[in-house]
This record gives C-alpha cells, structure tokens and sequence, in this order.
C-alpha cells in the first residue's frame, strides 16, 4: 500500500484525562523454558488510543501482546487491563478479561466449519446468552462496517485472505471490546490485500477504539499511531509518538531498526 | 447326507442379524465410552488423562478372546450369571471403547490449537470450545477412520462364536455340521462378511475424499 504519509496522518487522539490507563504491563518478564523473552517490560497504554509495537522477529512484541491477554503465562511483573490484574490460573480474572479485550491473529482463526455469520454469533449466543435475532443484527452491523455485509452466509474458505482478517476483526468487533490487540493481522496476507485490512483498522482507530497492534507496516504505524513502541531484545527500548520515534531515534539499535528498511 | 440348500443360505443371512445387531452394540456403547475416554485423554486433570490412557493401554494389549472370556466365565464365577449376548456386547463394548477413544484423541488433537486460542478469546468455556468448536472439527476428521473401524468390529463379532453366541460365523459352524460341505458354507459366510464390510469400505473411502483429509 503506499501512504501519503504528509496528507494521511490523522488528529492524535488524547489520552480521556483523568482517567486510568486501560492496560498497565509492569515490570513483566517471560521465559519459554531456558529461552527469556521478556525482561522487565513496563507499559502504559491510555484509552482511545492506538499503540503500535515494532521490533524485529523474535523482540518479543508477540508475546508482550499473548501476555496481557491471558494466552502466555508471565514469569514475573503484573499486567492490569480495565482494572483488572491478569493472571491466567484465575479463571474469574480471565473471564472478566474476555468481556473486556478483544484479539485478531496473523492466521484469522476463523472457525472453518461455521459460516461467517455464525462465527460471529457465536459468542453472543454461547457467552453473551444473546437472542439468535439480535445476535445476527449485531453480527450483520459488524460485518457491513468492515464492508463484508455479503459474505455472512459464505464459509471462511471461500474468502480472501483479506475478506478472512476483516471477518475475524468482525468478530471481535461484534462482543464491543474496551480495548482490540492484533498480532501482526497483515504478516500472512499479500502487498495487496494489506490495504483492505489496515483501511478497517483506520477507520476504528477514527471511531476512538482503544487499540495495540504488533506490526511491520511501519508506513501505517507512523501515521495513525499515537504512540509507537520500539521492543528490542524482550525490552521496551523507547515509546513515544511516531513523530519523535521515527525522526529522532535516540538509540543506536532503534537508528539501526529504521534503517534496515522495513 | 445333507445338501447346502436355500434353507441354509436363509439360516446364514438370519443368523448375519446378530451379527449386525452385536457391531451395533459394539459401535454404539463403545462410541459413547470411546469419546469418555478420548476427553479424558486431553483432559486437564492429571489423573484422568493416566487413567484414561492405563484403560486403552490395558484392553489394546489383550486379546477380545480374553475380554470375551473374562466377561462370560470370568463374571460367572462372581455370581454373575450372565447370557452370551449380554456378555458379547459387554467385551465387544470394552474393546471398541479403547480404539475409538485412541483414535478419536488424535483427531482432537490435529485440530489446530489457534482454534483453541481463538475461541478462548471470545470468552468460550472450555465445555463450550468443545462443543461448538473443537469436536464438530474433529468429527470431521474421525469418519473416514472410524468408518474404517467399524469394518474391524463387524469382523471381530464372528469371535463371540466361542461363548456358544450364534451369530454369522457359529452359523456357518452349526450349517458344516449338518451338511459337512465346509467350503460351500464359508464360501457363502465370507460372502456375507463381505456384503456387511464392504460398504463400509466404500463409505469410508467416499468421506475421505469428501472431507479432503491430508488437504
């Protein structure tokens, strides 16, 4: 996709004032056996606002991101969303969660034995206790704003990478999140279809959805992220807003990072 | 003497619905254990997952022979005194159980886990993820090898024949008594295994290709 990066960029959103922040990482850290991913990573992200995290393959910017929301267990440090402290042994905490945070994935996860429509309903019939009819309004409005008002009755294999990425965004949409991750939604899609998903994402991050995104686009992260966070080595080595991060990088690993042309 | 005649033939194929009924039996109480045990296989808990795998690693290193005799003199001796058809189903039950739960643990297991993730995120129990989730992909994946069981179990049936149960293949024991025409009267008993089996076959090889499993 190629951005107008001097005419595309939109009003910086501000944090609401005097409110808490909806997601506060503190001090975590992560092992995967001997392998540490994370080490003491601290991170504050205020509502109505899109966060990218960049970094190259193996930063643990994924796996921050699997953390806050109970999918990988953390070794040390807390995690707050809405409040709320994140651990995955207690199942109270991770079913509050739910309610609160929405996830898409690199692979879309779409329940291939359920057609579109009813990938969405499902949640709000099974865990919302919701009406089949107001379940399928609501999944309908979802899909008509990601512009797939057609496919409700289509099974996920007979769309598009791109049609595939906006249902699941649909389908998260459709349980009204307080806060959406996404885990690099555009990695396994071609140069063009990116576009198509990332115009959703635009548009929600106009709407004021609270977002944190795990990313390559760099062009995308630097002109609708409000803060942009550069993870190096399972650390948090600087955040700021795009404008800062990408003109004046005060590090040489983050210099270096900018440079390799991603 | 005796010849093989149509009455023969009739006594066979009445005596074939037994055998029908027994792998029904078998494929029903066994599917209802086989899916307990193929749960428990994945289960969570520690000790359902051992006694689940001890139960198939037990019944598949035992002979049906041995099952089917313990089931009918090993409970008689108890004070059990059970009919051949009672303790029929009840081994045949025992034994399919344990394949179908090995079976079916693997087609829940190549479901992928994102799909797991995926549907835990949306805030699904895990009872839900099962049910409306992982089982109905699974499914999917088990018929083709399940319907291939199946074929294995309308053959094991003919074993009962020992506890004195007259099913297909005591029939055709019972026919060569009287007519001492062996060749005749397995000749038609295989056929008949044959015309139970081979649809099945067919079946399983129509779902395979179907379901596009190994896509």
């Amino acid at each position: 996709m190629s951005v107008n990066e001097a005419a595309g960029t939109r009003p910086r959103n501000e944090a609401v004032p005097g409110a808490e922040p909806i997601i506060v990482v503190d001090n975590v850290s992560k092992s995967f056996g001997p392998l540490q991913v994370l080490h003491g990573v601290s991170l504050t992200i205020e509502r109505g606002t899109m966060v990218a995290i960049v970094g190259r393959s193996g930063s643990g910017k994924s796996t921050l991101l699997r953390c806050m929301n109970a999918l990988d267990e953390t070794n040390g440090g807390t995690i707050k969303v809405c409040g709320n402290a994140v651990a995955m042994s207690d199942r109270a905490s991770v079913k509050r969660l739910r309610t609160d945070v929405g996830m898409v994935f690199q692979s879309y996860n779409l329940f291939p034995h359920l057609t579109v429509l009813r990938n969405i309903t499902l949640a709000l019939t099974v865990v919302q206790k919701k009406a089949r009819v107001e379940a399928e309004k609501i999944a309908r409005d979802v899909l008509a704003l990601v512009g797939l008002a057609d496919k409700a009755e289509s099974y996920p294999e007979q769309l598009s990478g791109g049609q595939a990425q906006r249902v699941a965004i649909a389908r998260s949409l459709a349980l009204s999140p307080k806060v959406l991750l996404f885990d690099e939604v555009t990695s396994a899609l071609d140069p063009e279809l990116t576009g198509e998903v990332l115009k959703v994402m635009e548009d929600l991050a106009r709407q004021g959805m609270t977002m944190v995104l795990v990313t390559h686009e760099m062009a995308f992260a630097r002109r609708l992220a409000d803060i942009v966070v550069f993870m190096h080595q399972g650390k948090v080595w600087e955040a700021g807003p795009p404008a800062e991060i990408f003109a004046d990088p005060k590090t040489p690993e983050l210099r270096q990072f900018l440079s390799s042309g991603l | 003497m005796i010849q093989f005649s149509s009455t023969h033939l009739i006594y066979l194929i009445e005596a074939a619905r037994w055998t029908v009924l027994l792998s029904v039996l078998a494929f029903i109480g066994g599917g209802a254990f086989g899916l307990v045990l193929a749960l428990g296989r994945v289960s969570q808990h520690k000790w359902l997952r051992w006694l689940s795998a001890a139960y198939i690693q037990i019944i598949q290193g035992t002979p049906l022979l041995v099952v089917l005799f313990l089931a009918y003199f090993g409970l008689s001796i108890l004070g059990l005194d059970i009919e051949p058809i009672i303790a029929a189903g009840l081994s045949l039950t025992v034994y399919t159980a344990a394949f179908l739960g090995e079976i079916w643990r693997g087609c829940i297991l190549s479901v992928p886990k994102t799909q797991w993730e995926a549907s835990n995120c949306i805030g699904l129990s895990r009872a839900q993820q099962y049910r409306y989730v992982i089982l109905p992909q699974a499914a999917r994946i088990a018929i083709p090898p399940t319907v291939g069981f199946m074929v294995q179990i309308v053959k094991n049936t003919s074993i009962t024949s020992i506890i004195g149960f007259v099913e297909l293949a005591r029939a055709g024991q019972i026919v060569n008594n009287s007519t001492f025409q062996p060749f005749i009267t397995f000749v038609f008993v295989a056929i008949i295994y044959f015309a139970m089996c081979y649809p099945l076959s067919l079946a399983s090889r129509h779902f395979e290709r179907k379901l596009n499993v190994g896509k």
